[in-house]
């Protein structure tokens, strides 16, 4: 099982030819994206090289506070990435890393509690990835919504201030879209999931050569996760972001 | 009497444009207002000062002989009532608009009260479950205007409310507004309008951001 599974650096050499095709597309069709693929194809070797050695290391000490200290590392990193898809929203990374940190605790401590996954390195830091960097797009798309909605909808909001609408009763229709644009990738691919895409994880179990009925009892379980923790952090996000619109006289800024 | 609105020395600046200087106004509880001036003068701005939606960068507003920023801006803005000039309206319906009033108080929304309204300006109840898309521009205005007046406000701060009617739907509203003054609110009405302008018992005209006084018109 183990032997179909390494890709030599043979292999790797090779797959660079699809880089080249990505390249040259770039050039023949003016897209002007070269440097990006590059920079792109850079990290990507980087950082995954760095991540393979650390995740080797980590799972070789399997020592619980490491372990913790990558879950943290995670969260950090994927508050950092929202906030910068803030677009200004004053305190961005805290409320990130408060609907990030919320939403992926909660649903660890659930999947290790109901022993759906063992509180070893090698389950916990691939899962607190998947959720962090799921809730991490969810939080992005709340946010660009949020300014979005705020913007285009300035004078109603407005309208139900001068009304003498508190600010939550100001702001719950533009509050519910983000919540609802914030949670819509996970719901859509919970939709479609195995009729359009074989999710990463259960495409990487089928690939190491696990028995595709056990493998989709674990899509489910990530299906059911990321359905969780992505509502769970866009509520969060929202609720936490819309005040910062506001100033202290209850007036849009 | 205790004026429900004096401001000494007010001014509005935003960055380094002073958009409202050295508004110097006391009004009575109870009085008609008309506010004129050119277009971009100051006059809305003023509006949205004693509305609380902007915050004076200078002078003192004084409301019912209290400062207005000790007073909570929810309470206070239920008591002054600011109706837009180009409303916008909420929801999908005409009922989700009058709804709004009751919902931000907490209380189940009151046909009666709504019929009623919606009567006061010539509409009828059949009007509550129509489309606001489907509106006409003086079905708006007056659907924006009731909402603003389902709880009676003690203030009425109009802003070109009537810009753009037609003269029957115009008579419509100066009947139901002149109607509140005459319960005792007080009404501060911006107007580009010559009727109104001249039908003005207290006329104020705005230029530059400062306030000049005429003479009474009537
Ligand atoms: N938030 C703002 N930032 C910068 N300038 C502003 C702002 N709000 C208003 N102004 C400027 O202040 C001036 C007064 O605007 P205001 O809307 O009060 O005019 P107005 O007298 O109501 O005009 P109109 O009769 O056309 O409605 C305008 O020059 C406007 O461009
Ligand atoms: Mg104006």
């Amino acid at each position: 099982m183990q032997n179909n599974l390494i890709v030599s650096p043979t292999a790797l050499t090779f797959a660079i030819i699809l880089v080249a095709v990505a390249l040259a597309i770039n050039f023949k069709e003016h897209i002007g994206l070269e440097k990006d693929v590059l920079v792109g194809v850079i990290r990507a070797v980087i950082q995954l090289t760095v991540v393979g050695y650390v995740l080797t290391y980590i799972i070789k000490v399997d020592r619980v506070w490491l372990t913790l200290l990558m879950v943290a590392i995670i969260m950090l990193n994927a508050a950092w990435n929202a906030r910068g898809r803030a677009n200004g929203i004053p305190h961005a990374f805290v409320i990130s890393l408060a609907a990030i940190a919320t939403a992926t605790i909660l649903t660890l401590l659930l999947l290790v509690g109901a022993h759906a996954i063992a509180f070893v390195p090698s389950q916990v830091v691939p899962i607190t990835g998947m959720i962090a960097s799921n809730v991490m797009v969810a939080t992005g798309l709340c946010y660009r919504s949020l300014n979005t909605s705020f913007h285009d909808q300035r004078q109603a909001v407005l309208e139900r201030l001068a009304l003498g609408a508190d600010l939550k009763q100001a702001s719950i229709v533009i509050v519910r879209t983000a919540i609802r644009t914030g949670m819509a990738p996970t719901v859509d691919s919970a939709k479609t999931v195995g009729l359009v895409s074989l999710p990463g994880m259960m495409s990487g179990l089928i690939f190491a050569g696990v028995d595709p009925t056990k493998a989709i009892m674990y899509q489910i379980m990530v299906t059911f996760m990321l359905l969780g923790a992505t509502s769970l952090g866009s509520v969060i996000a929202c609720y936490a972001a819309y005040p910062q619109f506001y100033n202290h006289d209850l007036q849009l800024r | 009497m205790t004026p429900i609105f004096e401001l000494k020395q007010v001014g509005y600046k935003v960055d380094d444009q002073q958009i409202l200087q050295q508004i110097d106004l006391t009004i009575q509880p109870g009085e008609f207002v008309t506010l004129a001036g050119p277009s971009g003068s100051g006059k809305s701005t003023l509006l949205r000062v004693l509305a609380t939606l902007l915050t004076p960068t200078s002078g003192e507003l004084w409301y019912n002989g209290q400062a207005q920023a000790s007073y909570d801006k929810i309470t206070y803005r239920r008591e002054v009532s600011y109706c837009f000039q180009q409303p916008s309206l909420f929801g999908e319906t005409v009922r989700d608009n009058l709804a709004f009033p009751f919902d931000i108080r907490k209380q189940a929304f009151d046909d009666t009260k709504a019929t009623e309204a919606l009567e006061s300006v010539d509409l009828t109840a059949s009007m509550l479950t129509k489309a606001i898309t489907s509106l006409s521009g003086g079905e708006k205005q007056r659907v924006a205007l009731i909402r603003n007046l389902l709880f009676p406000p003690k203030v009425l701060l109009l802003d070109e409310i009537t810009t753009g009617l037609d003269g029957t739907t115009k008579a419509i509203v100066h009947r139901l507004i002149n109607t509140m003054n005459q319960r005792g609110i007080t009404v501060i009405s911006v107007t580009h309008d010559e009727g109104e302008i001249a039908a003005a018992s207290r006329l104020l005209q705005v230029v530059a951001g400062r306030l000049e006084v005429s003479a009474d018109a009537k």
